[in-house]
């Protein structure tokens, strides 16, 4: 019992020879990092100076990154390797119908498209734009429990913007927030407290549909009780914001719970798109144009311009 | 013959920098695999882990300073905020440091009842950061803290293994 007292005296002592060589203390260093991380942190949250500084450190990380999502893909194509001929026949068959519906359909929306320009056009209104979509694929979902954002694997080099819609064959997925030099981040809308500005198609009333967060849910936030929503009510974008573009759906309404207590109504609602599911997805590249603002307004709001002006400076590009 | 150049009668095993460097890099890329849902909960922190061992079995030549870089590489890696994960990890060197004595005399599984101090301060310094910025406390990732401790003795072993078959190899030529 008595031999671990000695024994740390003794290597105190070796300690004490190495004593020039070893530098501050090592409550002065954790002094020092600790202050360091907190002002990096700091800066990090308030102002964008360190992203290029990621973007270079990216390059060393993201090799290792690639590296590590290997094993699911080397998975998925042994998966693809063992598929029977009869599974493609019949997955043939069903895209070549799927294929037949959405021409038929396409060939009316077009004559609708044709339809409507010639009304806005009598009407002398601001033409709809239109918008080109980019290809890009999930990399990996971001490792971290408190997030829902995933990265693709089209970054700088194919001329990806912060801001720019993401969306899968169905509604929209979520947003680009980081730009790296060959891999973006999308933030999903499920991500906590991410708002999107949406309208019931039913009826066209306007709200804005936030992330939940710790679930793939998305809620309805300060709609009164006496609001008129229905559960299965599909929730579309509104395009007023000026990053999303119109009608484009998003999400269907699960639950309503109404209790007189409180004045908002408590509104669940499921994403369309498969947020946690496809790997295949659609950068929206051309944001669409809204007018500029009134000058007077310009000018009351300057002074926040720093935060706010980003949807701003995206929508008129 | 190189090695016995190399050999420091006060450094009983000489561990290469390359493997120092390997070892990490083996985490990050641990870390990288697509853990989902509950198992992204569970997962155990690799870097923090092998910072954590080296700090306590290398102490004069990985300390807070390294450690903390590797926290920063850590934060671009999940893309947290700059400096998140390095404070974290500061704390989690500093722990390592300063218990190397005692660690070092111990069993592996006093060890893991020290490590689990240790561990508990580097998340709970991490969560509070999110806290602070975020607003709100995902508890289950407290989680990760137990499976990191219960990983401890496992990855001790491995690397002391490893440590040794790199020690004999060049022995033998």
């Amino acid at each position: 019992m008595n031999r671990p007292y000695p024994l740390t005296i003794k290597m105190d002592n070796t300690q004490s020879f190495r004593f020039f060589n070893r530098g501050p203390s090592p409550v002065v260093r954790l002094v020092f990092f600790v202050v360091l991380s907190l002002l990096l942190m700091f800066v990090d949250t308030r102002y964008r100076y360190l992203e290029s500084t990621r973007s270079v450190l990216s390059v060393l990380v993201s090799p290792i990154q690639r590296l590590a999502t290997m094993p699911s893909i080397l998975l998925q194509q042994a998966g693809s390797f063992f598929v029977t001929q009869q599974d493609l026949v019949n997955e043939n068959k069903s895209l070549h119908q799927q294929h037949e519906r959405d021409a038929a359909e396409l060939s009316q929306q077009q004559s609708l498209q044709q339809e409507n320009l010639h009304l806005r056009n009598l009407l002398a209104l601001q033409q709809r734009n239109e918008f080109s979509a980019k290809f890009a694929e999930i990399i990996y979902a971001e490792r971290d429990v408190f997030k829902r954002r995933v990265l693709i694997n089209k970054g700088a080099d194919a001329n990806i913007l912060a801001g720019q819609v993401v969306m899968d064959d169905v509604g929209i997925i979520g947003q680009i927030t980081r730009v790296y030099p060959w891999l973006s981040e999308v933030t999903l809308i499920t991500e906590k407290d991410h708002a999107v500005p949406v309208q019931v198609l039913r009826n066209g009333l306007r709200t804005v549909v936030f992330g939940a967060g710790d679930t793939s849910h998305l809620s309805l936030r300060y709609m009164p009780v006496s609001s008129d929503i229905q559960n299965g009510d599909e929730l579309v974008t509104s395009g007023i914001d000026g990053v999303y573009p119109q009608g484009i759906p998003v999400a269907r309404v699960e639950k309503i719970e109404r209790d007189a207590a409180y004045p908002f109504a408590r509104i669940t609602c499921l994403p369309v798109a498969g947020v946690d599911k496809h790997r295949h997805l659609l950068i929206l590249s051309a944001l669409p144009k809204l007018p500029e603002r009134p000058a007077e307004e310009r000018a009351a709001t300057d002074t926040g311009k720093g935060s706010k002006g980003k949807a701003k400076k995206l929508g008129a590009p | 013959m190189p090695h016995i150049a190399h050999a420091n009668p006060e450094i009983q095993r000489p561990v290469s920098n390359i493997f120092i460097v390997l070892s990490v890099a083996v985490a990050l890329f641990l870390n990288g695999l697509p853990w989902e849902g509950i198992w992204l909960m569970l997962r155990p922190d690799f870097v923090a882990l092998v910072m954590l061992y080296w700090c306590v079995h290398k102490p004069l030549r990985i300390g807070i300073g390294l450690t903390w870089a590797v926290g920063i590489l850590a934060d671009v890696a999940d893309a947290s905020l700059f400096g998140q994960h390095a404070l974290a990890y500061t704390l989690l060197a500093f722990g390592g440091v300063m218990l190397h004595h005692r660690l070092q005399m111990f069993d592996l599984r006093q060890q893991t009842t020290q490590v689990f101090g240790i561990f508990a301060v580097t998340y709970a310094a991490y969560v509070l950061v999110h806290w602070q910025v975020n607003g709100y406390v995902v508890w289950p990732y407290f989680l990760g803290c137990l499976t990191s401790t219960l990983l401890w003795a496992p990855l001790s072993t491995v690397l002391q293994t490893a440590r040794q078959v790199r020690v004999s190899h060049p022995a033998k030529r």
